[in-house]
């Protein structure tokens, strides 16, 4: 009786963050504050979530190009798998990818940050010197999400399909060179554009909900590490179902 | 009578069922340093709370003059990814539109009134407990605030570093008339420290009185208080 309306408030109340926080964005850029913490933000959301990246997305190439190129074998057809695997990239994997490794690593962190700032006052603390939490904390996470996961979900796609190319080179008999040009031959730029904007929301989605999940953090350690561990959870189903109804208006 | 600042009216909160504040009524008069005493768990934080509007009440009133307030955490609750220096500044820099100079000057100001001048660059992961609260001191101040609450300000520091922050409620009272509430189960700093002496039992005030003549008082649940604190400093 009471999870139901505390699920509608919880989405209610990821829904008003999230659109105050797009009505804070220009303040992020004006504030010499707020672009320091943007930089901040893009530092730990771009840059230390490479070496994490950088092998999933490899690793997600060489399955996709193992197991499809298997198949395609048996017709004769591998002359396609660099289109293959780079069209299940752009489309999907590469967002999804991003999206799961910044949920993993970056909305765990906000998610762990917020709520220990909640459980040791200094939330508090902000509130009363008349600073909006949402212009402060979330403004600058979600916006570095937004600006990153974009620029993350095409690192993904270009070694993913590294990573196909080399299985294709090494186990399946397929010029990398030839698998390459399959590759860009078959890539187009709705694909791209797709993929991008799937890219972005799943971003904007794992910070909402990371800060959302940290503000609900209480009684102590425990607490936050639930907290932590309910953004990771949610994050994923948010991109899941986002991500379905995405590829759905699109495709 | 002084100037009331804040007031407490017949204020009901509670917290899943359970009354936490029930029925309290008190002043604050300006310029005093009023303390709130009481076991563990009797809702002394959550006055406070009240005072700056973080809680609302279920019943009753609570009202407070139009005056700029401060309140030093328990925890001192600093930004941990910012300096002191960017911390103490933090309020100034967020809401008011000072220029960098006049913002310099009073952190300067706010620092120095705490005797921190020397750790302005350092993160609050480098002070100690005793130095973290000073900081937020510093914080709660730089704003000129006319009215500042203290969360507990000694629990968890040394007799030495009580001391300082002991003194340091006293002289900003005197040298910048700050009005201050200040809720502690530390019976002996009360007493130097206050003009006024409350003490809260179930939610209730249970009497209200200057350090002496609450150190004298009869009543069986201020006795019972006062033998018990006495008890454990001996």
């Amino acid at each position: 009786m009471t999870r139901f309306p505390k699920f509608i408030t919880s989405i209610g109340y990821a829904g008003i963050v999230l659109v105050q926080s797009v009505g804070y964005f220009p303040s992020v850029f004006l504030r010499s504050d707020g672009r320091r913490d943007l930089f901040r933000q893009l530092y730990a959301t771009g840059i230390r979530t490479l070496p994490v990246v950088t092998v999933v997305s490899i690793f997600m190439g060489m399955i996709l190009a193992l197991q499809v190129g298997l198949e395609l074998a048996r017709f004769n057809q591998e002359n396609y798998l660099g289109a293959a695997v780079m069209l299940t990239l752009l489309r999907e994997m590469a967002a999804f990818c991003c999206g799961i490794c910044m949920a993993a690593c970056v909305g765990s962190a906000i998610a762990a940050e917020i709520g220990t700032m909640k459980v040791n006052d200094e939330i508090d603390a902000l509130r009363i010197m008349g600073i909006p939490p949402v212009r402060f904390l979330a403004a600058p996470r979600i916006l570095a999400l937004l600006l990153m996961s974009p620029v993350v979900a095409f690192y993904c796609c270009i070694m993913g399909t590294i990573g196909g190319g080399i299985v294709g080179a090494t186990q399946l008999n397929v010029d990398f060179g030839q698998f390459m040009s399959s590759a860009l031959w078959m890539a187009a730029d709705k694909d791209l554009f797709v993929g991008i904007a799937k890219a972005a929301v799943f971003g904007v989605l794992v910070g909402d909900v990371s800060f959302c999940e940290g503000m609900g953090a209480s009684l102590g350690a425990t607490g936050v590490g639930k907290a932590t561990q309910r953004a990771v959870i949610v994050s994923f189903l948010a991109i899941l179902i986002s991500g379905y109804m995405i590829s759905r208006a699109f495709y | 009578m002084g100037e009331k600042v804040i007031e407490f009216v017949d204020v009901v909160k509670r917290f899943e069922g359970r009354a936490v504040l029930d029925g309290l009524s008190f002043a604050v008069e300006r310029g005093e340093v009023f303390t709130v005493l009481g076991p563990s768990g009797t809702g002394k934080s959550v006055t406070l709370k009240h005072i700056v509007g973080l809680e609302e009440p279920d019943s009753g009133e609570v009202r407070v003059a139009d005056a700029r307030v401060g309140y030093l955490f328990q925890s001192g609750a600093l930004i941990a990814w910012k300096t002191v220096w960017e911390n103490v500044a933090l309020p100034l820099v967020e809401t008011t539109r000072l220029p960098d100079a006049e913002i310099e000057r009073r952190v300067a100001s706010a620092l120095e009134a705490v005797g921190l001048s020397d750790a302005a660059d350092r993160y609050p992961a480098e002070l100690s407990g005793g130095m973290q609260k000073r900081a937020g001191l510093a914080r709660a101040i730089v704003r000129d605030a006319e009215i500042v609450l203290y969360d507990e300000p000694t629990s968890g520091l040394d007799p030495v570093t009580s001391a300082v922050i002991e003194r340091l409620i006293v002289d900003l009272n005197r040298s910048r008339g700050v009005t201050s509430v200040v809720v502690t189960h530390d019976l002996a700093m009360a007493a130097r420290t206050s003009s006024r002496i409350m003490l809260i039992k179930d939610g209730k005030s249970v009497a209200c009185l200057p350090p002496d003549e609450f150190m004298r008082c009869g009543k069986r649940e201020v006795a019972e208080f006062v033998g018990a604190a006495k008890g454990e400093e001996t």
